[in-house]
């Protein structure tokens, strides 16, 4: 073995990792607030009985989960500009996490909302309620709370996807990584210590959910 | 002039015509049960009166406004017209008292003070002031089928509408849920249900509604429709039963 470790050649440029943890970070808490935002409504129009809407969502979800994420950042970054939209790396990077996890959400929640009892939405129409308070007070914490875990998990499969915004010079943990080795040709030691960190962050990211979910869903103690 | 008249209803499932044209008028007041095999058309009946089901062809007027099968319409209805399921539909997020808040406050718009002190007078009528602040999960099918009536009148209605309110509980908490309901029905409520309980309607009911493949077969007040059926497909209902 000729190769000789050198973690501390890293050491120097501290302050790029840190930086893109910073980054990841707020591309993914941007991009899960809104993209769960997002699915949310489209998971409503989807349940909903307004046709055209609901088609006009159903094409948008299948043409995001059947297409590679870093074409959708591709053509946001670098087509949009032919239609007069010119964003920043960071934007581009953003649009492109809430637009993807929009699509997959809508149907994690929908599945939530469509396994709600009948009987429940009943009661509610029932007691008078419109449509948005049945769906507001009645229909989305439950629905939320059967598919906390599988949203979850997408929204770390998004943190973890957004290494590839590198791509387009957004400059996240995986940009600083590349930047790094490109620096010191220390391959081996920089991705070495850029999983761990994403290890790390996926470990705190399902965490924060878990105790988010247990703030959303559990009961207040009355008993 | 009645509370609500149904006049010439008509509802298909489908091709199935499951109401082949209903006349019926509900006084103010009054307690009506809704009998007959299963698959005659009194639950959906039933569903009609508060537009749970919509209507194929015929009119409802309640309180004199007539009913069509919008949006409006049908909040306005179903403000005058609560409902009690036979499962309970209690919201399993929310508390005994939150469940009856919940629509004073949301539709209604009364104050969180208003709203809870109605529900608390409303528990406490159903004999469940010590429960309030459980969840429908920590409660017995019987307690929470007295919340969702509490929850259904916390809302005032005019009618209340009972679809087989004892049929998903044990028979030993059937008791305590038509107690509820006879109670009820002596405060001068207007009440239909739906009902297996035979001696129960013929106790408590001012008017049987006997319902046969989609039609009114026989009506009348309990006594004589169970001494003295008129048709042989009540005779037979009422016999079968004895």
């Amino acid at each position: 073995m000729a190769y000789k470790f050198d973690f501390g050649a890293i050491v120097p440029h501290w302050q790029l990792l840190f930086d893109g943890v910073i980054l990841t970070t707020e591309l993914t808490v941007i991009g899960a607030v809104v993209g769960v935002g997002l699915g949310i409504m489209g998971a409503w129009a989807r349940a909903s009985r307004a046709p055209v809407i609901s088609q006009i969502v159903g094409v948008y979800v299948e043409l995001i989960r059947n297409t590679p994420f870093l074409v959708q950042l591709f053509f946001i970054f670098f087509g949009l500009p032919a239609l007069g939209v010119k964003l920043t790396e960071f934007q581009a990077a953003v649009l492109a996490m809430i637009v993807n996890l929009g699509a997959y959400s809508t149907e994690i929640i929908r599945a939530g909302i469509l396994a709600i009892p009948q009987g429940q939405i009943e009661a509610a129409q029932s007691l008078a309620m419109n449509r948005v308070q049945i769906f507001r007070y009645v229909v989305i914490l439950p629905a939320l709370k059967k598919i906390w875990p599988a949203l979850s998990s997408q929204i770390v499969i998004v943190m973890l996807g957004s290494s590839v915004c590198s791509q387009i010079a957004a400059e996240e943990l995986t940009f600083g990584a590349n930047y790094i080795q490109a620096l010191n040709f220390r391959a081996f030691e920089v991705y070495f210590v850029v999983t761990g960190l994403y290890l790390v962050m996926s470990i705190l990211l399902r965490m924060g959910l878990k105790v988010l979910g247990n703030f959303l869903f559990e009961r207040r103690r009355h008993v | 002039m009645s509370l609500v008249e149904l006049h010439a209803i008509h509802k298909s499932f489908g091709e199935l015509e499951v109401l082949k044209g209903i006349d019926l008028s509900i006084d103010e007041g009054q307690v009506i049960a809704l009998i007959g095999k299963s698959g005659s058309g009194k639950s959906t009946l039933l569903r009609t009166i508060n537009g749970l089901e919509v209507i194929d062809d015929g009119v409802i007027i309640v309180d004199g406004k007539k009913i069509s099968d919008r949006d409006a319409d049908l909040l306005g209805l179903r403000l005058q017209v609560g409902m009690v399921f036979q499962q309970f539909n209690l919201f399993p997020h929310y508390t005994a008292l939150e469940n009856v808040m919940l629509s004073p406050q949301v539709v209604k718009k009364q104050s969180k003070a208003e709203a809870k002190q109605i529900a608390e007078e409303m528990l406490a009528k159903v004999g469940l002031a010590d429960k309030m602040m459980h969840y429908p999960d920590q409660l017995s099918g019987g307690q929470q089928q007295r919340v969702a009536i509490a929850r259904a009148l916390a809302m005032k209605p005019k009618v209340l509408l009972c679809d087989e309110v004892t049929s998903a509980l044990d028979p030993e908490l059937v008791n305590e849920v038509l107690a509820v309901v006879r109670q009820l029905a002596e405060e001068g409520m207007t009440l239909v249900m739906v009902t297996h309980e035979m001696r129960f309607a013929r106790e408590v009911c001012d008017k049987l509604v006997f319902m046969h493949q989609g039609r009114i077969h026989e009506t009348g007040d309990p006594e004589t429709v169970f001494a003295n059926p008129k048709t042989p497909e009540l005779a037979s209902f009422v016999g079968g039963l004895a």
